[in-house]
């Protein structure tokens, strides 16, 4: 088994139009930007994928990454837990022009949702909105006592991570606090996708190491010293690269 | 008005009941001050909800690595026992009763302990973060406020007026005037600026005050 595969090109080329993504990161830790501009590229030459619904914590920064995906139009939805950031823009004006919709979800909502997805847990209790105006319409449930509102899974037809360390079987090892959806979001998605700094043959990640053990990964990608959306967006930076 | 605590100094006040060894998370904005302030000899655990346990102060300008950020995306670093973990872990801490302490900010409060913090009404973008989640499961949920609005009006209140974050979930009210605890549906205060007398203390506050035992002088230096 092998689940190396050899361009960030061949990575999203799959992915259709109307699909559910997921993509880790929080805020630009652990944002996948590689993948995530592959998919933009193939957007640009064959108008695909389009009508997509976007699961991440935050919808976008600046002109890279998600907010560049926005900005290109690839994008209906989102279901976030904080859509703004240093530069919300991208999200903010089609949000408000009402051509994006946005379902908002507590972040520790959003991140049990997609673990129930992952784990086949159709539905779940938590205490977390109870009486405010995110558990409008939500069954509701006492339990010794206390409140609780019924949540559902989420799951994706593709999750894009990114991590740091990964063998030819997908078993991967992340960097510090970049890992915080992505082994959830490996676990929801029919076909899971890491961008990795660096491949190594199976017995190259010591197995009490293992964060993501590859039965959650389809496809490992190489993806060399990748960039940090912080860095690209204190530089300005632009995805597709804007003509000087 | 009478002169009142600085942020920073509500901040501190917050830290001073901060035991040694408790699991904190304090919120984005101004609550992060809190960490500045821990008494000599007490060392609590931060927790920040992108899955960080025990992390350092910010690093010097420059040294920055934007994979080690908290909830506020700002940078951080790395402490001996450091731990990081993903997002579900992260909650299971939050919603499940193993976090000591978290110190909010805060709109609105009401004398039930309902907090208003996330939304200012139906304009613009909402954005909620994981604040609904930081109100449940604590051991005890804190805000640091000033006593009123920009504008003077109350935001220690009867009932919210704004969407609410979490239902009866504070339990301590620290502001720029006083310290008020939340106990049996009503506000109970505990300690006030003593420059102020309690009737100019209740004016500026949209709920009764109830007094139970003494109100203790609240002092704090210049931070």
């Amino acid at each position: 088994m092998d689940k190396r595969i050899s361009s960030l090109t061949e990575a999203v080329a799959d992915i259709p139009d109307g699909a559910t993504v997921m993509i880790g990161g929080f805020g630009g830790s652990g944002a996948p930007i590689e993948l995530i501009h592959a998919l933009i590229d193939r957007y640009l030459e064959t108008g695909s994928p389009k009508a997509l619904t976007v699961i991440n914590n935050n919808a976008g920064n600046g002109h890279v990454g998600i907010a560049a995906m926005i900005e290109q139009g690839m994008v209906t939805k989102m279901i976030c837990s904080f859509p703004r950031s240093a530069d919300p823009r991208a999200f903010t004006e089609r949000y408000l022009a009402g051509e994006i919709e946005l379902e908002l979800v507590p972040q520790g909502t959003l991140a049990e949702r997609i673990r129930a997805g992952g784990a086949g847990i159709p539905a779940f209790y938590t205490p977390t909105s109870f009486g405010t105006d995110l558990a409008k319409g939500k069954p509701v449930a006492e339990f010794e006592g206390r409140s609780y509102v019924q949540e559902r899974w989420l799951k994706a037809d593709v999750a894009l991570i990114k991590a740091e360390v990964g063998d030819h079987l997908g078993n991967l090892t992340y960097r510090m606090a970049a890992r915080n959806f992505a082994p959830l979001m490996a676990m929801a998605a029919t076909r899971s996708v890491a961008q990795v700094s660096q491949v190594v043959t199976p017995g190259g990640i010591d197995p009490e190491a293992v964060v993501t053990p590859g039965i959650f990964i389809d496809a490992v990608v190489s993806v060399p010293n990748p960039a940090q959306e912080e860095d690209l967006n204190r530089a300005n930076a632009h995805h597709p690269q804007v003509p000087a | 008005m009478t002169s009142k605590l600085s942020n920073a100094q509500i901040a501190w006040r917050a830290a001073q009941d901060i035991h040694d060894g408790a699991y904190v998370n304090l919120g984005i904005g101004y609550p992060e001050m809190v960490a500045r302030f821990q008494p000599e000899g007490r060392q609590a655990i931060f927790h920040t909800e992108n899955g960080i346990l025990g992390f350092g102060e910010a690093p010097a300008p420059g040294e920055e690595d934007w994979d080690l950020i908290n909830a506020g995306k700002k940078a951080v670093t790395l402490k001996p026992g450091t731990a990081f973990f993903h997002h579900a872990d992260s909650f299971a801490m939050v919603r499940g009763g193993h976090l000591d302490v978290a110190i909010l900010g805060a709109y609105q409060v009401a004398q039930n302990g309902d907090l208003a913090n996330w939304s200012t009404g139906p304009k613009g973008v909402p954005a909620v973060g994981g604040a609904m989640d930081l109100v449940h499961g604590a051991k005890r949920v804190a805000v640091i406020t000033d006593h009123v609005t920009k504008d003077g009006k109350p935001k220690l209140l009867e009932s919210c007026t704004l969407p609410l974050t979490g239902v009866g979930c504070v339990t301590r009210i620290y502001t720029s005037l006083a310290v008020v605890d939340v106990e049996g549906g009503r506000f109970v205060l505990r300690e006030k600026l003593p420059a102020l007398s309690f009737d100019e203390l209740q004016s500026l506050t949209g709920a009764p005050l109830h007094l139970q035992g003494d109100v203790a002088d609240l002092i704090v230096p210049e931070v």
